[in-house]
């Protein structure tokens, strides 16, 4: 299986987009080598527009840009991209309904050196909860091609988060990505994982484990966090004797939250494998944080046994 | 006179053992903010040894000053002043930055004794420490709050939101350093946000402020003292200095704002710093 790191195909695919339509601009706020931004700004100068460490002028002047028929990219790390410009995102981006796409880089623990001021494990909560926008989370390289794609075809704002490290492909190379439908990723019918980002090939890798003990799962890709096709959710899970979520997200506000909901009131058990309301800490390594944090297919293997321990 | 030259000389060995040790935690660390905790040091440096009010055997001493680490990733660097200023044995330095340690990227207050503030993100400082300020007037206590920002963070709206109230509530108590290194991550702070004319906008907003030479130990004093000893407001001093001062391959290069250490770069720093 091959790797790739999202945030490179995010900068080379927002370059090739960048030479098909004049309209897309580029945002940048300090981390243009790390955001990779780097690389439209060497091919369009003229459309990339650095604004220094000012996140939050950042997403205002990218409304304003947005109202002149631009398709603007903003970038920052996620906890900065969503975080420190909240209110410019609500207030002048999404309740005007505003084409600005937000790209979270470096998102959940993935920027393992800098410890929790740098982690975003609330940034999918924050972006959920404003009327208007759509919320991704690609589970790989390949994902993250199709999606920038579908963010500048999009009218109105996207938030996108992205995993600062190399990671293994989960999906296909193409047709891996419909805005709003959740993709069944590998099939099973005694569990339903369903999952984001980084946590989709960990819970395939659980699958495999569980399979050799019997246990069929079927695995689910969840890269649409908003707005989701509530009743395609609620489909994949029929028949099935629990539900197990998995994000590198916090249990409050992200697909934990989401699928709870969505499945309110039909009697399945659900679990889920994901940051307990706590913040991050610094690490010599991502594979380390998620280990101490439990976001492992191991902690996966053990919640799913348990679980139908319980059931049966 | 405010400082003698045998002090000067004193305080210089301080600072180059702590750009040693700076050098050594960010081995140990497998990469740490490099540029920014060396150019920052020798302010540091003068205002732990010679200046600051405080009891590293009493690190919550009510009556003790603040200060604040607004460029909070500089932190490898304020925890080296910190060990080296007997708040706690250096030796625990080697687990900077892994898993479960005290000692992450940025410094956690609730964490690291000797750290007023948890900082990380660009742009709170200077809000935290008017506040701090503002709390020191109201219970009528007489310790100074001093604050140190990067000049790209500088960026940030909300410094200038916190330089307004500071010289509208006329903070006295409250003395700024902005470490002026010219450089930000993507480059030069003129190439990537111009902060220039730099002094005269803090000047515009109200502060008493002063432009000197970070690594001059006079000009230091002198600026120092005369913050300590202005009450009317607050007081700005912009301290020019060079990114990855002391390590030869190192200043002024941006690529040197965060970077990992081979041995041979360690190496050939801690001979640029005189030793080895
Ligand atoms: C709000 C926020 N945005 C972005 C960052 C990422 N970041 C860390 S350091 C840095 C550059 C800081 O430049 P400067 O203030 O000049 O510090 P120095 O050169 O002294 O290291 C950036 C953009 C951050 N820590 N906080």
């Amino acid at each position: 299986m091959g790797m790739q790191n999202q945030r490179r195909v995010y900068g080379e695919t927002l370059e090739e987009l960048g030479s098909r339509d004049e309209r897309i601009v580029v945002l940048e706020a300090d981390l243009r080598n790390s955001t990779m931004t780097a690389l439209f700004q060497r091919a369009f100068p003229e459309r990339h527009f650095e604004v220094g460490i000012a996140e939050a002028n950042m997403a205002g002047i990218a409304a304003g840009l947005a109202l002149t028929g631009k398709i603007p990219f903003v970038n920052s790390f996620a906890t900065f991209a969503a975080g420190r410009a909240y209110d410019q995102i609500r207030q002048a981006i999404c309740i005007g309904n505003l084409n600005v796409n937000i790209v979270g880089s470096s998102a959940g623990l993935s920027d393992f050196g800098d410890g929790a001021t740098h982690q975003a494990v609330e940034d999918i909560a924050i972006m959920r909860a404003i009327p208007n926008m759509t919320v991704l989370a690609p589970a790989d390289g390949n994902e993250v091609r199709e999606m920038v794609g579908a963010m500048a075809a999009h009218d109105g704002p996207v938030y996108m988060r992205l995993n600062r490290n190399d990671v293994p492909d989960a999906l296909p190379a193409e047709n891996t990505f419909r805005m709003g439908t959740p993709v069944v990723i590998r099939d099973g019918k005694d569990l339903v994982v369903f999952a984001h980002g980084i946590m989709v090939s960990r819970a395939v890798q659980a699958a495999n484990i569980l399979a050799k003990e019997g246990v069929s799962v079927r695995v689910v890709n969840v890269s649409t966090l908003k707005p989701l096709d509530e009743a395609a959710l609620l489909d994949l899970a029929q028949g099935f004797q629990g539900v197990l979520v998995t994000e590198e997200h916090s249990i409050v506000g992200g697909l934990t939250a989401l699928a709870a909901y969505v499945l309110r009131g039909q009697g399945l058990p659900l679990e889920s494998v994901a940051i307990s309301d706590v913040f991050g800490q610094s690490a010599h390594s991502h594979e380390e944080l998620l280990e101490h944090y439990g976001l492992t297919a191991a902690r996966m293997v053990e919640t799913a046994r348990a679980m139908l321990r319980r059931g049966a | 006179m405010a400082i003698t030259d045998q002090e000067i000389a004193e305080l210089k060995e301080v600072a180059r053992k702590n750009r040693i040790d700076t050098i050594d935690v960010t081995g140990w660390a497998g990469g740490a903010h490099i540029g920014g905790a060396l150019s920052m040091m020798d302010i540091l440096t003068i205002l732990y040894w010679k200046y600051l009010k405080i009891d590293p055997s009493n690190p919550d001493w009510p009556e003790r000053d603040r200060f604040v680490l607004s460029k909070g990733h500089g932190g490898v660097g304020h925890a080296v002043v910190l060990a080296n200023k007997g708040y706690y044995d250096p030796a625990i330095l080697r687990d900077f930055n892994k898993t479960g340690s005290a000692f992450g990227m940025h410094l956690d207050g609730n964490k690291v004794a000797g750290v007023d503030v948890s900082t990380g993100s660009m742009g709170h400082g200077l809000p935290m420490s008017v506040g701090l300020a503002l709390g020191a007037r109201c219970k009528g206590e007489d310790w100074l709050t001093y604050v140190m920002l990067g000049d790209g963070e500088c960026d940030e709206g909300s410094c200038w939101e916190a330089a307004m109230a500071a010289a509208h509530y006329k903070t006295g108590n409250l003395i700024g350093f902005v470490d002026r290194n010219h450089m930000m991550i993507d480059g030069p702070t003129e190439s990537v946000m111009s902060l220039e004319p730099f002094a005269d906008k803090w000047r515009a907003f109200g502060w008493e402020t002063r432009e000197i030479d970070g690594h001059d130990y006079t000009q230091l004093a002198t600026a120092i003292e005369f913050a300590q000893g202005y009450t009317d407001g607050p007081v700005m001093i912009v301290a020019n200095t060079v990114k990855g001062k002391g390590v030869s391959y190192m200043e002024n290069d941006p690529a040197w704002h965060y970077g990992g250490l081979s041995a041979e770069l360690i190496r050939q720093a801690k001979s640029d710093l005189g030793e080895g």
